[in-house]
Formats: C-alpha cells, structure tokens, sequence
C-alpha cells in the first residue's frame, strides 16, 4: 500500500487516524468473535488477495499533485482505487451507480463520477480528490463557503457536493440559481441542504469570502 | 463484476481487431452505462476493449454537414460554439440527459450504445428477453409505467433512455461506422430497431464494427428548435416523454418541420407524418394540436403507462409552440 501523503495533506497529530482505529479495532473484534467458518472465510479472501497480485495492470497516475504508480485489478473503479489502496477516504461511496454523486472526483479538471470509472483507464492523467482542495492549512473558498452557509447537515453527499461545485463555477455553469440547480443536480443531498449549497456557490460565484 | 481481459488501444484499426474472435468482448470508453452494467451482472464482457486513446474527439464543419467524433464527450458537444450556433436543438437534447458528471464521461458512441433503463433488463432475479432471450418479459403484465407505447413487441417493451439521440434522428443524422471491411454509413434512423422477435438486438451494428462519427447535414432548423424533456423530477431523471420540434419558419408559416420522441419507444421515434401536415401551414397552436394528433396514431398503452397517451400529443404541441416562440 502507499502510504505517501499529498502535499496538500495536512499532517496527522497524534499517532493513529480515527480510520486506523476503527480497522484496527474492528479486527480485533472480528478475531475475537469469529467462529472457525468465518475465519476460513478469511484465509479464503487471503488466496484471493495473492492471485490478484498477479492479476494487476500497471496504471500511472498523479493524484492530489503526486505522482503514483499503481497496480490495479482491472476491474476496480478508480472511487475503490482511491479509497482502499490510497486510503483518500474523503471520496465516499454512495450508491455505487452513478446515481447520487458522492463519488465525484476531478479528472484533468473535469468532474467525473469515480464508481462508474475504472482506475486502469485514467493512465497518465490527473485526479484531484477533496483532499488536494485545501492548501495546507487553508480551507478552498467553496470548503469555507459551505462551512459558512451551512451546506451540509450529516455531510456524507458534502465532498462530492464540494469537487462538483468547484467544477460547476469553473464550467461557468453558475450564472443564475437556475443554472446552478440544474448543473448541480447530478449531486443527491439526502439531508436536503440544497438552498444553502446554492448560497455557497453563489457567494465563492461573486468573489469568494464576505464576511 | 466478473474478472475480464483489459486491452487499451490508440487506433480504431487496432479497436477493431481487438473484438475479433470474441463475441463477449466489448468496448469501453466513459464506462457509465457499462460499468453499471457491469456491476450488476447484468452484462459481463470477458474481455473489454480500452478505445479512451483513439483520437476521435473532434467536432468539424465541412462539406455541408458537422460531423462529430464517437468519442466527444456529451459536455464537449453540448457546450460546443459550433453546436449551439447550427444544431441548438442537440445541444438542448444533451444538457436535458443525465448529469453534468456523466455528461463529461460520456461519448456520443457510447450514448448511441446505452441500454434501456427498463427495471426487468436491469434485474437479474427477473424474467428479460433482452437481457436473456427466451426468459419472458416481466414488464408486459408487471410494472410498465415508464414503457413504450409505439412499436412494442410481445417480446419487450422498453424504451431507448437517449435524449441526444431523440435531436440526431430529428436532425437526420447519420452514423459513420468501420467494420474489417471498411466504413459504411448508417441513417440515424435505422441506426436503432424495434424489438420484434430480437429484443436483445438493440441496433444494426455489427459485432465487430465500431461507430467513428455522427455527421448532421446542414439546416435551416437553427433559430425555432426546441427539446422538450418530461420527468419524474425537474432534472437528472429519464424521459417519460420527450420531444425534438425544430421548424424552419418563412415569416409566420412553417416552411419545413422535424419532430421526434423519446421515452415512448424501443428507438428514437421519428414522427415524420405529422412533420408533414405541419408543412405550409401556420405556426399556431391549432396547427400544433392537428399534427400531434396524428402523431399518437397507432399509439397502444400498457396497464400503467396510459397517461403517456395524454402526455405526449401535449408535450408535442408544448415543445412546438417553444420551437415557433409562441410562448
């Protein structure tokens, strides 16, 4: 797995992520109550892991400002790609089929929908995740803008909603509320903060931060 | 998804022999449809073939016609000047399709090559002659709400889920495509079929034939063009009806008229008998209300899809009074 961080990624304080917590823990748990099937099942899953070693294509790809290569199975979409080999768990996993916009990444610029894609077919291009909106320590205007305009309640739809807002300003497809209800309705928000989300992106639209 | 070759191409020569031998090999390029499809074990190619890299990107005008290459994508073509200045109503027709995501992966190949959305083809556990020949059709006697009412078999009764292929059979386009024996062309129109006896024949392409270009003539439709899309939400949704009216008016007086509809059959249904008593008579509302009359002739609904019945000549006169700016 690589472990190579972004260079937008801001350092971890402390020595374990919530995540490898949560995977440590939830093993742990699983030894600890497994029942011989179960833990069959797992050598099982372990043969599978090996033959996929030998089953990988090549694919380059520089994601966030870094340059990656990886071998991936060609049938794993780039959202997977990105979640489980390069731990950017920031691009969540919806409904998995292009119908609710979780997933959206930027590739070369352009929004995309990371489940419907395979990450063999993105050789030599560039895929930007919410994690490489932020510089640093500071928040892209549209991360600030939605923290302000509460564009959010459970947050789960809320990086997609954000790479996709970023994408709809720079298409100039955010002229009027219409437009941008319409060029943002690939992105599902089951919490239903769509008024403020128009708000956010009318306000980084018309300049970015007011106070 | 079940595990598959990968092969990624830079020609189309290439493309094409890279299906031979190999009736389960399929191409791939935005991968919305397909990988969905995919996913769902509804479709499970041994083999995919990568054609991202085959330069078939560019839009041109020349020789009285635009032509559009299979692998532009939907946003490039909608947002494309050339486009929106000569054939507006495909440019409508494809910002009324899917979302602003899927339309910056998909190609206007792959929108051609879409498979219905029809809930009985996309569910495994169910009985689908298209998906699996013989195994019945579950939406004849089930839940046929979005379904078509013109054309239908007793075999299937789906319908196409394209918008941009309701303005391309409108607009009389036609569909380059190359096959190991050289390029042919096909009008758009018979590029799609209807069920009959083969639901699992979507169009006329063969196996090993690949689309290289879309080519619209040049027209007169550009100033009175409109895309008319009805669903179940306001956007990023599929037709339940939709209508591509495009008139060439002389003053107050239709010249030359184009109509087609979508969500209605198992291809873009081109509706040139109305197109023709809409010809030489003026642009008015009673005018519209006679021509969509005789399109919904022939039509047939199902047990939960006769509101298309009403819908349709309405969406035909709503679409038409748009095309005329009489609204």
């Amino acid at each position: 797995m690589d472990k190579s961080k972004s260079k937008y990624e801001p350092e971890r304080e402390g020595s374990e992520s919530r995540r490898d917590f949560l995977k440590k823990s939830s093993i742990l748990t699983a030894i600890a109550v497994a029942p011989v099937a179960v833990a069959k099942a797992a050598e099982h899953n372990l043969g599978e892991k090996i033959s996929a070693a030998f089953e990988t294509t090549p694919v380059n790809v520089t994601v966030n400002g870094v340059k990656k290569q990886l071998n991936v199975e060609p049938r794993s979409t780039l959202l997977d790609t990105l979640r489980e080999q390069l731990d950017l768990t920031g691009t969540k996993k919806g409904c998995d089929y292009g119908q609710c916009g979780a997933c959206t990444v930027h590739v070369n610029g352009q929004r995309v929908l990371s489940c419907l894609s395979l990450a063999v077919m993105h050789e030599g291009q560039e895929v930007t995740t919410i994690e490489g909106l932020a510089k640093g320590e500071e928040l892209h205007p549209m991360q600030q803008a939605f923290i302000k305009h509460d564009g959010f309640q459970c947050g789960y739809c809320t990086p997609g909603q954000i790479m996709s807002a970023v994408a709809c300003i720079n298409e100039g497809h955010a002229s009027n509320e219409a437009d941008i209800r319409e060029f943002m309705s690939g992105n599902i928000c089951r919490c239903g903060a769509y008024p403020n989300i128009v708000k956010a992106i009318q306000e980084v639209k018309n300049g970015g931060q007011k106070s | 998804m079940i595990q598959f070759q990968y092969e990624r191409v830079t020609t189309a020569k290439a493309a094409i022999s890279g299906l031979a031998n190999n009736s389960n090999a399929r191409f791939i390029a935005g991968g919305t449809n397909l990988v969905d499809l995919m996913k769902r074990n509804v479709t499970a190619p041994t083999k995919l073939v990568d054609i991202n890299m085959v330069p078939l990107k560019d839009i041109q005008q020349q020789n009285g016609k635009t032509s559009i290459g299979a692998l532009a994508l939907n946003s490039a073509v909608a947002d494309n000047k050339l486009i929106i200045e000569k054939h507006p109503l495909l440019s409508q027709a494809l910002n009324a399709g899917a979302s602003a995501q899927i339309r910056n992966m998909a190609t206007v190949g792959g929108n051609m090559m879409q498979r219905t959305r029809c809930p009985y083809f996309y569910d495994t556990a169910l009985p689908c002659n298209k998906r699996e020949p013989g195994s019945g059709c579950g939406a004849l006697q089930g839940l046929n709400r979005m379904h078509a009412i013109f054309g239908t078999s007793d075999k299937c009764i789906a319908v196409h889920p394209s918008d941009m292929c309701i303005a391309l059979v409108a607009l009389d386009a036609s569909v380059v495509v190359a096959g190991p024996k050289g390029e042919r062309r096909i009008p758009f129109e018979e590029f799609h079929r209807l069920p009959g006896n083969q639901p699992e024949k979507d169009n006329t392409l063969q196996n090993n034939e690949m689309i290289i270009s879309v080519e619209i003539p040049d027209n007169a439709f550009n100033k009175n063009a409109h895309y008319m899309k009805v669903r179940d939400r306001a956007s990023y949704a599929f037709a339940l009806v939709s209508v591509a009216a495009a008139l060439h008016m002389d003053g107050k007086v239709i010249k030359e008229a184009r109509l087609a509809m979508g969500g209605v059959a198992h291809k873009p249904w081109r509706l040139k008998e109305a197109e023709q008593a809409l010809a030489g008579k003026p642009a008015t509302e009673e005018t519209f209300r006679q021509a969509a009359k005789i399109a919904m002739q022939g039509a047939k609904a199902f047990k939960y899809n006769a509101f298309k019945l009403k819908l349709g000549p309405n969406v035909i006169v709503e679409a038409l009074k748009n095309a005329a700016g009489l609204v």
